[in-house]
């Protein structure tokens, strides 16, 4: 059983390996102050000069509602997207004939940049946050299409046949037959899609000025202000910075201790009995 | 569900009877007629060539699927399988595997973990060995959690199908001696599925020989010698004994004479 202790050390744990990321973000830092040295502020601000005017933007209030925006409507997209991809994986998963259908339309929707259905969308919807999440909804749905589709084609029929044998209810077989295994294929696929969707919002909102990070960043590039788009594409990063690592990585970790790829696996294997 | 009936009244109970029962997959028959009775508290072994149907008829046994003609007879309410493949959730650890039964079963949480905890110590797992998940186990190991598992839901029936024989000859022995072990202590009615003469002659109180494909019963074969006593040299000699019988011989496609 794992014990409270034993988790406190594994925070821990994760936390201090953050010293490594922390180490090569600042070189990346001392990298871009070498290079607004060599440029100048119109091309390159500094760093301070960046961090700055962040701190003014945030404290004008234009920052978190900006975030707010930006973030619900690319989370509203993702999880549209997560649900159309999943729910037509399954069916493909589950009927040959509907995998042979959908298959080649989820490649082909795959292969359409982004950018064009940001076309599409503005077209279709105008400047509202109905374009963002329209856009962000086709672009993650074809992602979380296939492996939605592999997840449900390979549910072992033994392990289904044995939860049968055991008389278990439908609750326990869905809660620990069916979704760890669907998880373990579909993490990896939302993963992806969850990251992209807010590039993609960004890009959205900053063609069609519908608000959110992306408007900002469309500000500062009519106002030709380096210093403000460097600020916005901070925020940006630190969005993506912190999905990554405060929950899609804990989860990685957590879903998927009882995968052989994990380091440390292979070395408590034993032999014999 | 109802209460689990304790071993007395499963040694009461009249025990397992399969009546002329016959199935088909499709147009091709898998079991034809094939009829025995097992008393309560006796380990029943079904030995046959691979594909003959054996683990079709423990399926059915079990409630699993139904024959299409015959009948199979018996008052035991709570089944528990293990197969070839222990078949773990590779998403939980052996504690959880244990446990996995136990959630057909009316029961909370602290009496199920209780129960995994106490049935790890039984098959002769370590604590540590309980955190551990099942690519990180041994293939023993694993059959080990898996028996641990069909038996924590204190089954009345048990119903084995090869579980040893993806297992090299050393650790099968060791298993087998376990599992006589386990169900010997509990008086459990059980039936065996195996494809090793040798194996039923060591565990079973009552030996169904079937033909291959579409099988019928080909010979009954009862052993009243105790497990205890059975040590390996009378089970070379009782293979050799039931050899000797043309019909087992030619069901498990042996000639009569070259006994092993």
């Amino acid at each position: 059983m794992i014990t409270l202790r034993a988790r406190l050390a594994q925070a821990l744990d994760y936390v201090w390996g953050g010293w490594g990321a922390a180490a090569s973000l600042l070189l990346l830092v001392a990298l871009w102050e070498a290079g607004h040295a060599a440029y100048g502020t119109l091309v390159l601000p500094s760093p301070r000069e960046t961090f700055a005017a962040l701190w003014r933007m945030t404290l004008d209030g234009r920052v978190w509602p900006a975030v707010v925006e930006t973030s619900r409507n690319a989370l509203v997209g993702f999880l549209g997207g997560v649900v159309v991809g999943g729910a037509l994986g399954a069916l493909a998963g589950l009927s040959d004939m509907m995998r042979r259908l959908l298959a080649p339309i989820a490649t082909l929707m795959l292969g359409i940049p982004a950018i064009a259905w940001v076309v599409l969308s503005l077209l279709w919807f105008g400047g509202s946050g109905l374009a963002v999440v329209f856009t962000v909804l086709v672009t993650s749905a074809p992602i979380v299409f296939a492996s939605a589709a592999e997840g449900v084609r390979s549910l072992d029929g033994a392990l289904r046949r044995m939860a049968r044998a055991f008389r278990v209810p439908r609750r326990v077989l869905v809660w620990d037959v069916y979704l760890p295994h669907m998880l373990s294929y579909l993490f990896p696929a939302v993963a992806t899609a969850l990251a992209l969707s807010w590039k993609i919002a960004v890009m959205t909102e900053l063609l069609s000025g519908a608000g959110g990070i992306g408007d900002g960043l469309a500000t500062a590039r009519v106002q030709v202000d380096t210093v403000k788009a460097m600020a916005w594409i901070l925020v940006v990063v630190a969005l993506l910075l912190a999905i990554e690592y405060l929950l899609l990585e804990p989860l990685r970790r957590r879903l998927l201790t009882w995968r052989r790829e994990l380091p440390g696996a292979e070395a408590r294997d034993m032999p014999g009995i | 569900m109802t209460p689990a009936p304790d071993s007395t009244a499963a040694t009461s109970s009249p025990g397992l009877v399969v009546e002329a029962v016959s199935h088909a997959f499709g147009p091709e028959p898998v079991l034809t007629e094939v009829s025995f009775a097992l008393p309560a508290g006796k380990v029943g072994c079904l030995i046959g060539p691979s594909g003959c149907g054996k683990s079709t008829l423990l399926a059915m046994i079990g409630g699993l699927s139904r024959p299409d003609q015959g009948r199979i007879v018996h008052a035991f309410v709570r089944p528990a399988f293990a197969f070839q493949d222990p078949c773990l959730l590779p998403w939980r650890d052996a504690r959880q595997n244990i446990a996995f039964g136990l959630k057909a079963l009316p029961m909370g949480r602290t009496e199920r973990d209780a129960r995994a905890e106490r049935l790890l110590g039984i098959v002769g797992l370590s604590e540590d060995d309980g955190d551990k998940f099942p690519h990180e186990l041994s293939g023993g190991m694993r059959q080990r959690v898996a028996l641990a598992r069909a038996l924590a839901i204190d089954p009345d029936l048990v119903l084995l199908d090869e579980p040893f024989s993806a297992l090299d000859v050393g650790l099968r022995r060791q298993m087998q001696a376990l599992v006589q072990r386990l169900i010997d202590a509990r008086g459990l009615t059980t039936v065996l599925v195996t494809h090793d003469l040798a194996e039923a002659v060591r565990m079973a109180d009552r030996i169904v020989v079937l033909s291959p494909r579409p099988a019928r019963v080909a010979a009954l074969h009862d052993i009243a010698v105790p497990h205890a006593a059975r040590d390996d040299g009378f089970v070379h000699a009782e293979v050799g004994r039931l050899l000797a019988d043309p019909a087992t011989a030619r069901a498990l496609a042996v000639e009569p004479e070259a006994s092993r």
